[in-house]
């Protein structure tokens, strides 16, 4: 099946199986390897991108499924070497060990805070439910992501 | 001396920029034109003669470049070897093939290879091999398995008994008879799942051309994997490179050799062609190692007023299916060593049984052996303030080693280099406001709401370890550690380490200590890890020994580019060496400042040799294996409040207090993550994780759907201080900080919940603590 995605600002058309993973597309068709396969059940959220600004999980999203979308991977998040801010959180606030888990955690948080800029902690702990992390006990990515939504209500 | 600036500076880390960009260097990120993809059938059947095996289905799909069953690879691959070889114990290693052969023996066994063009007609492939099987009597639990008449694994492994490890040290039985109060119990520290979030997996690229194998591999340990892969494939050392730079978690999941990377190499050496293998989550679970899962009869003889006078463990570990590389040193020397833990206990006596089941094979995970020590006496000495009304706190106090008595050697023959034990204690308690708490706790038990404070106060052994030890105990390497220190002719510093962190924030941390002991900016120094190829042999990154073992071979070869770059400034500057000060990056005659010349001048001197004395080489670089003379034992004193809902069962998390004492700190941010990441493990063992095998050796918790891993929303933040007492072992005064949170937090946690549930009359449960254990406790009591 002929498939038309827009990943970070860039249209590409292909060939794919019916049954091709979007997070196999990215990365194997693609080469934007930044998305991560952490599981097959869907409860990791690794593989986590902005389909059409929304957060899904690529391992649970057909390519197909995204014939006409628009994909934001974590390659596409910083814009003309300028640092997300929810990127520059995670950094300023240790927000990552092994860095496995980010680039996903990252995107969710993305998400969350487009929809909710002014978060309390337990609001964070819930919308990150969906993103494991092995190494950091969350704390610091809670940081992380409290540091990214002060810096976006300031307008900075 | 330098100037310690950078030491103790929360310095935002290296690593991150590259991995918050999505742009890691992962192993399934690499690409290589011509790479074929390889997938691996497993058993579904955890114990089973193989009878038959037809691959005809699977060679004659589209794309299906070859099948290999365990036959096919016998004399292209030795077995897998286990390293650590526990002498003194009647250990049997059975023979552990990477594909197997006519039996298999737990579920998710290997029994035939797939090499296809896709990962999606390999896995087509997989299911189109038909494999008949006898199946078998499997058995689950290693008390079971010892019993005559139980399913037996192996001929040459009489009873399953794997091995029979015993420490003794002074008389217990005088103990146990003197004794005043005698508290005996069999706890159950139950099977985990490592669950790194990086599956692991092989990229082998073999050149024909060359008969060279370069391997990437998600391994903590890059050198051992070359010296194991020589050992099985037969290749020389000089004729394999493998690359592990950006490993996406290990927790000791990825020390070990195992079958898959083994076979990936095999298969390109056989074909000639890179061949890629990264195994699913579902994989990982059965494929990759399991941690702890003991059963302890334990012990404990003591006096009225507290204190503990003798400790025996008769413990039973369950092995797995096969002996994994260093799997038989866990249950025992790591375990055994620790058993008086913080305290000044004089008689010890363990007798450790490793039994063989049809399980996923165990190894090293988190702690490796010192939690299931420290889960034994805080729960122990629990049961023991519970006996006497003695309060938990202070019964600990009674029984902790006194500062002054460091080093300590203990009756199992480790000397504790430095230790304060009271200090943390003390700032635990002060943080928690603990006897405001005991009154609340009082107040809320009218209103029929149970809070409990659990208390873990503990002491562990890393930064891993002695050589001659590591040997003494049978572990087939050292515990050195290597680095390159070279200095670039503008001055700029790469250092090859032998460690791999994964991590652990070493880029970092290494390049802090580096600025420090040459005076360089910390931009001009980059780390160098994980390639066989560049970076000396090295022992890896486990065992909470990167920066204690690493970071002092790193800081001796900065002191050796240093005492040489003394001399060539001296040289030049026409004085002795003697009569020049290092400060800030900078050479001068001491009383004459303005006469010097700069660590980078001196650099391009060395370079440039126009001008150097016949006995002084050019180039300006220095190469340190340390070896430690001790290990580091880092302690401290945890503090867990919790409420516990007696209708539901349910646990909440009120307070967390962590405060380690792990030396001096380098990056305190870097050692708080550490902390964090690692009491998050230990209290998911209390209370959610548990790798549950039905009684035929299925894993039931087979995916993330059903293994507890914790969510952020399962958590809470934890309150991390801490009190520094420098080890005299290595020149940082460092000590290793990995661990200490899965070690001190499992029974932090337990214990705080059997205090919240103690007005039922409830003195113990096995973790995991879930709601309906809890729930069911309290009902059985209330009968």
């Amino acid at each position: 099946m002929q498939i038309t995605v827009t990943v970070n600002g860039v249209t590409y058309t292909h060939d794919v199986e019916p049954r091709l993973l979007l997070v196999h597309y990215l990365r194997d068709v693609l080469n934007l390897t930044g998305t991560h396969i952490g599981c097959d059940t869907s409860q990791c959220g690794a593989c986590t991108v902005l389909m059409n600004g929304k957060a899904v999980k690529s391992c649970t999203i057909f390519a197909v499924q995204a014939d006409g979308a628009e994909i934001t991977t974590i390659e596409g998040l910083a814009r003309d070497g300028q640092l997300h801010p929810v990127q520059e959180g995670f950094w300023e606030k240790h927000g990552l060990q092994c860095g496995y888990c980010t680039p996903g955690m990252i995107m969710t948080a993305v998400d969350f805070l487009q929809r909710n800029p002014n978060p309390t902690e337990e609001e964070i702990r819930h919308a990150i439910e969906g993103n494991l992390c092995r190494c950091t006990g969350y704390q610091n990515i809670v940081r992380a992501i409290q540091y990214a939504a002060e810096k976006m209500r300031s307008g900075s | 001396m330098a100037v310690t600036k950078m030491f103790g500076a929360a310095v935002k880390r290296r690593e991150d920029p590259r991995l918050i960009t999505g742009r890691g260097n992962f192993t399934d990120h690499i690409r290589l034109p011509g790479t074929l993809v390889m997938a691996i059938k497993r058993s579904p059947h955890a114990h089973a003669r193989i009878v038959r095996i037809d691959t005809s289905k699977a060679r004659a799909m589209r794309g299906v470049v070859a099948v290999y069953t365990g036959q096919d690879l016998v004399d292209k691959l030795a077995p897998v070897p286990c390293a650590w070889l526990i002498p003194a114990s009647d250990l049997k290693v059975p023979p552990y093939r990477a594909v197997a052969v006519d039996k298999v023996r737990y579920v998710g066994d290997a029994v035939a290879v797939v090499v296809a063009t896709d990962r999606y007609i390999a896995q087509d492939a997989v299911d189109a091999i038909e494999v008949e099987y006898e199946p078998l009597p499997a058995v689950v639990d290693q008390e079971k398995a010892l019993e005559p008449g139980a399913p037996q694994l192996y001929d040459e492994v009489p009873n399953n008994l794997a091995f029979h490890w015993k420490l003794h040290s002074g008389d217990f039985d005088a103990a146990w008879d003197a004794a005043e109060v005698r508290i005996s119990r069999r706890l159950v520290n139950h099977r985990l799942i490592p669950t790194a979030m990086e599956p692991r997996g092989a990229l082998a690229a073999y050149n024909p051309g060359t008969g060279e194998l370069t391997i990437w591999c998600t391994s903590q340990n890059p050198h051992v994997h070359r010296l194991l892969l020589s050992a099985v494939t037969g290749l020389p050392e000089t004729h394999i490179r493998v690359i592990a730079t950006d490993v996406g978690g290990g927790f000791g999941s990825k020390i070990p050799m195992y079958a898959g990377e083994m076979i990936a190499a095999a298969i390109s050496k056989d074909l000639g062609r890179p061949i890629k293998w990264i195994e699913t989550r579902q994989e990982n679970y059965v494929a990759t190692i399991h941690g702890r899962d003991h059963i302890q009869y334990v012990d404990i003889a003591a006096r009225r007023d507290g204190t503990i006078t003798g400790v025996r463990v008769r413990a039973y570990a369950s092995m797995g299916a096969y002996l994994s590389t260093a799997a038989p040193g866990v249950p025992t020397w790591l375990f055994g060593l620790m058993l008086q833990g913080p305290y000044a206990i004089p008689v010890v006596h363990c007798d450790v049984y490793g039994v063989l089941t049809n399980t996923t094979p165990t190894d090293a995970y988190r702690g490796a052996g010192r939690p299931e020590a420290t889960y034994l006496l805080e729960r122990m000495i629990d049961l023991l303030a519970r006996e006497l009304g003695m309060d938990p706190a202070e019964i600990r106090r009674k029984n902790f080693i006194p500062k002054d008595q460091f080093p300590y050697t203990t009756p199992t023959g480790l000397t504790y280099d430095s230790g304060d034990y009271e200090a943390t204690l003390n700032r635990a308690l002060e943080l928690v406001d603990y006897q405001n708490l005991r009154r609340e706790q009082e107040e809320l038990r009218k209103q029929g709401r149970y809070i409990g404070i659990g208390f873990s106060t503990y002491v562990e052994v890393c930064g891993l370890a002695p050589s001659q030890a590591a040997g003494a105990m049978g572990f087939q390497g050292g515990l050195w550690e290597s680095a390159t220190v070279r200095v670039h002719p503008t001055g700029k510093v790469t250092v090859f380490t032998g460690s791999n962190p994964h991590g652990q924030g070493e880029e970092t941390t290494f390049a802090q200590l580096v600025a420090d002991e040459l005076g360089v900016p910390f931009e001009d120094v980059e780390i160098v890890h994980g390639d066989t190829e560049m970076v000396p042999f090295g022992m890896g990154t486990y065992g909470s020994r990167s920066t204690a073992v690493g970071g002092a071979a790193l800081v001796h070869a900065c002191r050796k580019v240093k005492e040489k770059a003394q001399r060539i400034a001296a040289h030049l500057l026409e004085v002795s060496p003697d009569d020049l000060v290092f400060e800030n990056g900078r050479f001068f005659v001491k009383g004459a400042p303005d006469r010097g010349m700069t660590f980078q001048e001196v650099a391009l001197q060395a370079y440039l040799a126009w001008k150097l004395p016949r006995d002084i080489e050019p180039g300006l670089e220095a190469t340190h294996f340390f070896d430690p003379v001790n290990n580091t034992f880092p302690f401290g004193c945890h503090i867990c409040v919790v409420e516990v809902d007696p209708e539901t069962g349910k646990v909440q998390f009120r307070q967390y207090v962590a405060v380690d004492d792990v030396g001096n700190v380098i990056n305190p941010m870097i050692v708080d993550g550490q902390v964090h990441g690692g009491i998050t493990q230990g209290l998911a063992q209390a209370v959610y994780e548990f790798a549950a095998y039905d009684e035929n050796g299925q894993l039931l918790t087979g995916s993330l759907m059903d293994y507890a891993v914790p969510k952020a929303s399962m958590l809470p933040s934890f309150t991390v201080d801490r009190t520094v007492t420098p080890t005299p072992v290595n020149p940082m005064g460092v000590k290793g900080a990995g661990e200490t949170g899965t070690i001190a937090s499992t029974p932090a946690v337990v214990n705080a919940v059997i205090d919240a549930l103690a007005p039922f009359g409830i003195d113990h449960i096995d973790m995991p603590l879930t709601p309906e254990r809890i729930w069911r406790a309290i009902r059985e009591r209330s009968r």
